[in-house]
C-alpha cells in the first residue's frame, strides 16, 4: 500500500532511522525476524531433542546459551520459542487488522443508521472482559494455536475499527472524495482506492503496537499453562520453566527474559517512532 | 448524574447477560462429559451425579435455573470439590485478591502520579526523561518476568524478603504488590504527565499564579483535579488488568487468591468452578468500569 504513496513513506523511514532509539529497535527486530524465519535451517539442535545424559548445563561452546534441565539447547529452544511467539504476535495482529479496517471503513464511509449500528455493536464488545473468554476458550477447546491467535485477533479489532472509523469520517468530507463519486466511481472502488490507502498511517502505528500486546497476552497465557504446550517452545513457555528452576539454573531464566523483553521494548518504540514519522501535525 | 448511572446501567445489564449466556454455552458444550475422567461410575451414581449438577434437565432448563441461582449469589456446587459451593470458594479467595488489587493500586497511583507531576512541571529536563524512560521499561517487562526476577534478586540472592506466601512472614506482601503493581504505576505517570501538561497552560492556571497562590496550592489543586482525569477513566480498564494480572502473580508467588483459584479450576476442568468464577470476574470487571466512568464524569463536567 506504501507504493500508492512514496513520498510519504520514504519520508516516514527517514524521519524513523534519524532517532536513534528507533533505528537500533528496527535492526534488533529485523534480526529477531530473519533468525526466526530461517530457524529450521541454522538452529544447532533439534527443539525437542533431549540429552538426559547432560542435564542443565551452563552456557558454553557446545551449548551457546546453556541447556534446560531435560538437557534440550536454550538457544534452539529460544529460536523456536521466537518463531510461536511472533507467529502469533502477527497473525493476530493481521486478523485484527482486516476486521477492524473493514468495519470501521463500512461505518465512517456509509454513516448514517449502519453507522450508529455498528459502533453501537462495538460498544457493547468493548464492554466484554475477553481476557476471562479466551482463558476459557483454552480451556473447553484445547491449547490450539490456530484457535488462540484467531479469538486474540477477533478481540483486538475493536479499538482498530474506532481509529478507522473516524480518519475516514474525516476524509470522506474531502473534496477528492466527493469528486470520485461525482465522477461515478464504485462504492466498493472508492473505499479501497481511495479511503483505506489514505486512512491507513495512523492504523500502522495502531497495529505496530498491538503485537506486542499479543505477544505479552501468548506469553501471558503460556506462563500459565494455558498457551502453547511442550515439546513446543514459545517465550512464555521458556520464562515459565525458567522462573522454576532459577534458583540453580540462573541462565533459563535470564537468556528468555531479555530477548523477549527487548523485543517488547523494541516494537513499543517502533511504534512510537512511527507515531512521530506519520503524525500529519508535526509537519514535513 | 442519574440519568448518566442509568445510561451507562443500560448498557452493563445487556453485556453482563451476553457474557453469561456465552459462558455457559461454551463451557456446556465442552467435548466429554464432566465424569467421564471418573472410574466406571455405576449408571445409578452417574444419574445421581447427573441429578446433583442439573444436568438432567434440558439445556433451556439447566441455562434458566443457572441464572435464578447467578441473581441469588448462587452459583452450585463445585465439580472438584462436591461438599463445597463455588460461592463459597470464591468468598475465600476474593479477600486476598481483592487486598493484593488494592495494595497494588495504591502502590501505582503514588509512584505514578508523582513521577507524572514531577514530569510535567519540568519537561524535556532530566526530571521529565528519567521517570519516563523508567516509566516506558516498567510498561514493557511484564509481570511473568518481574515476579521471578525480583524473587531471584531479593528473595535468594540477597535474602531480604520472603519468596512466596500471603500474611505468614512479614514483608511478604511487599513483591507481589510491586510485581503487579509497576506496570500500572508506569501508565499512571505517562496519563499524569500528558493531563498535567494540559491543565497547567490554561488560563485558569494563569489566574492562579497571577494572584499569587503558592506553587504547591497551584498544583495540587488547582492543575491535579483536571490532570488527574485521564487517570480515573483508567483506573477502571486498571482494575479489570489488576484483576486478570493476579492469576499470575499469585500463580508466581503461591498466594491462595482467587487468580490461583481460578487457574487451578482451569486445569483440573473444575467446570461449575469455572464457570462461576468467569461470571463473577465478569461482573467485578463491568461494575469497576461503570464505576470508573462515573467518578470520570463527575469530575469533568464536559463528559456527561
Amino acid at each position: 500500500m506504501e507504493s500508492n504513496q512514496p513520498s510519504l513513506f520514504r519520508e516516514a523511514v527517514g524521519r524513523l532511522t534519524s532517532n536513534r532509539l528507533s533505528l537500533f529497535s528496527c535492526i534488533y527486530i529485523s534480526i529477531i525476524l530473519v533468525v526466526a524465519i530461517i530457524t529450521p535451517f541454522i538452529a544447532p539442535y533439534d527443539y525437542a531433542f533431549q540429552d538426559l545424559d547432560l542435564g542443565p548445563a551452563p552456557p558454553s561452546s557446545e551449548h551457546l546459551l546453556g541447556t534446560d534441565t531435560l538437557g534440550r539447547d536454550l538457544l534452539t529452544r529460544m529460536m523456536y520459542g521466537s518463531r510461536i511467539s511472533l507467529m502469533v504476535g502477527f497473525l493476530a495482529t493481521t486478523v485484527a487488522l482486516v476486521i477492524g479496517v473493514m468495519w470501521g471503513t463500512i461505518a465512517g464511509f456509509v454513516g448514517g443508521k449502519t453507522d450508529a449500528i455498528m459502533m453501537r455493536i462495538v460498544d457493547v464488545l468493548y464492554g466484554i472482559p475477553f481476557i476471562i473468554l479466551i482463558i476459557l476458550l483454552m480451556v473447553i477447546f484445547g491449547r490450539n494455536l490456530i484457535l488462540l491467535f484467531m479469538a486474540i485477533g477477533a478481540v483486538e479489532w475493536l479499538t482498530m475499527a474506532r481509529i478507522v472509523r473516524s480518519q475516514v469520517m474525516g476524509l470522506s468530507k474531502q473534496e477528492f472524495i466527493l469528486a470520485a463519486e461525482a465522477m461515478g466511481v464504485r462504492k466498493i472502488n472508492i473505499i479501497f482506492r481511495h479511503l483505506i490507502p489514505n486512512a491507513i498511517g495512523p492504523v500502522i502505528v495502531y497495529a505496530t503496537l498491538t503485537v506486542p500486546q499479543i505477544m505479552l497476552l501468548e506469553a501471558f497465557l503460556s506462563f500459565l499453562g494455558l498457551g502453547v504446550q511442550a515439546p513446543l517452545s514459545s517465550w512464555g513457555i521458556l520464562i515459565r520453566d525458567g522462573a522454576v528452576s532459577m534458583e540453580e539454573y540462573w541462565w533459563l531464566l535470564v537468556f528468555p527474559s531479555l530477548t523477549f523483553s527487548l523485543t517488547l521494548f523494541s516494537l513499543n518504540f517502533i511504534g512510537d517512532g512511527l507515531r512521530d514519522a506519520l503524525d500529519p501535525r508535526s509537519g514535513p | 448524574m442519574l440519568e448518566l448511572i442509568l445510561k451507562r446501567l443500560g448498557t452493563a445489564i445487556p453485556v453482563l447477560l451476553a457474557v453469561i449466556t456465552l459462558t455457559f454455552l461454551m463451557v456446556h458444550s465442552a467435548p466429554g462429559g464432566p465424569f467421564d475422567a471418573e472410574k466406571a461410575v455405576t449408571p445409578e451414581v452417574l444419574a445421581k451425579l447427573n441429578a446433583k449438577y442439573n444436568l438432567d434437565a434440558p439445556l433451556w432448563k439447566q441455562y434458566s435455573d443457572y441464572l435464578l441461582g447467578v441473581m441469588q449469589g448462587d452459583f452450585g456446587p463445585s465439580f472438584r470439590y462436591p461438599s463445597r459451593s463455588v460461592t463459597e470458594l470464591i468468598m475465600t479467595g476474593l479477600p486476598i485478591t481483592f487486598e493484593l488489587a488494592v495494595y497494588a493500586i495504591l502502590f501505582a497511583l503514588m509512584l505514578g502520579v508523582s513521577a507524572g507531576i514531577l514530569g510535567a512541571l519540568k519537561p524535556n529536563t532530566a526530571y521529565d526523561y528519567l521517570p519516563m524512560t523508567t516509566a516506558m521499561l516498567g510498561i514493557c517487562i511484564p509481570s511473568i518476568i518481574l515476579g521471578p526476577s525480583l524473587i531471584l534478586t531479593f528473595g535468594i540472592w540477597l535474602e531480604l524478603l520472603p519468596v512466596g506466601g500471603w500474611g505468614d512472614m512479614p514483608g511478604d506482601k511487599i513483591l507481589p504488590t510491586i510485581t503487579l503493581g509497576t506496570a500500572y504505576a508506569a501508565y499512571c505517570a505517562r496519563l499524569t504527565r500528558g493531563g498535567m501538561l494540559e491543565v497547567l497552560n490554561q488560563d485558569f492556571i494563569r489566574t492562579a499564579r497571577a494572584k499569587g497562590l503558592s506553587e504547591f496550592r497551584v498544583v495540587i489543586v488547582h492543575a491535579l483535579r483536571g490532570g488527574l482525569t485521564p487517570v480515573i477513566a483508567f483506573l477502571g480498564p486498571a482494575m479489570a488488568g489488576l484483576l486478570a494480572g493476579s492469576f499470575v502473580v499469585e500463580t508466581i508467588f503461591g498466594i491462595p487468591g482467587l487468580g490461583r483459584f481460578y487457574v487451578e479450576a482451569a486445569f483440573n476442568r473444575d467446570y461449575t468452578m469455572i464457570l462461576g468464577s468467569s461470571i463473577f470476574f465478569s461482573c467485578l470487571i463491568i461494575s469497576f468500569n461503570l464505576l470508573s466512568d462515573v467518578i470520570a464524569a463527575s469530575i469533568n463536567p464536559k463528559l456527561r
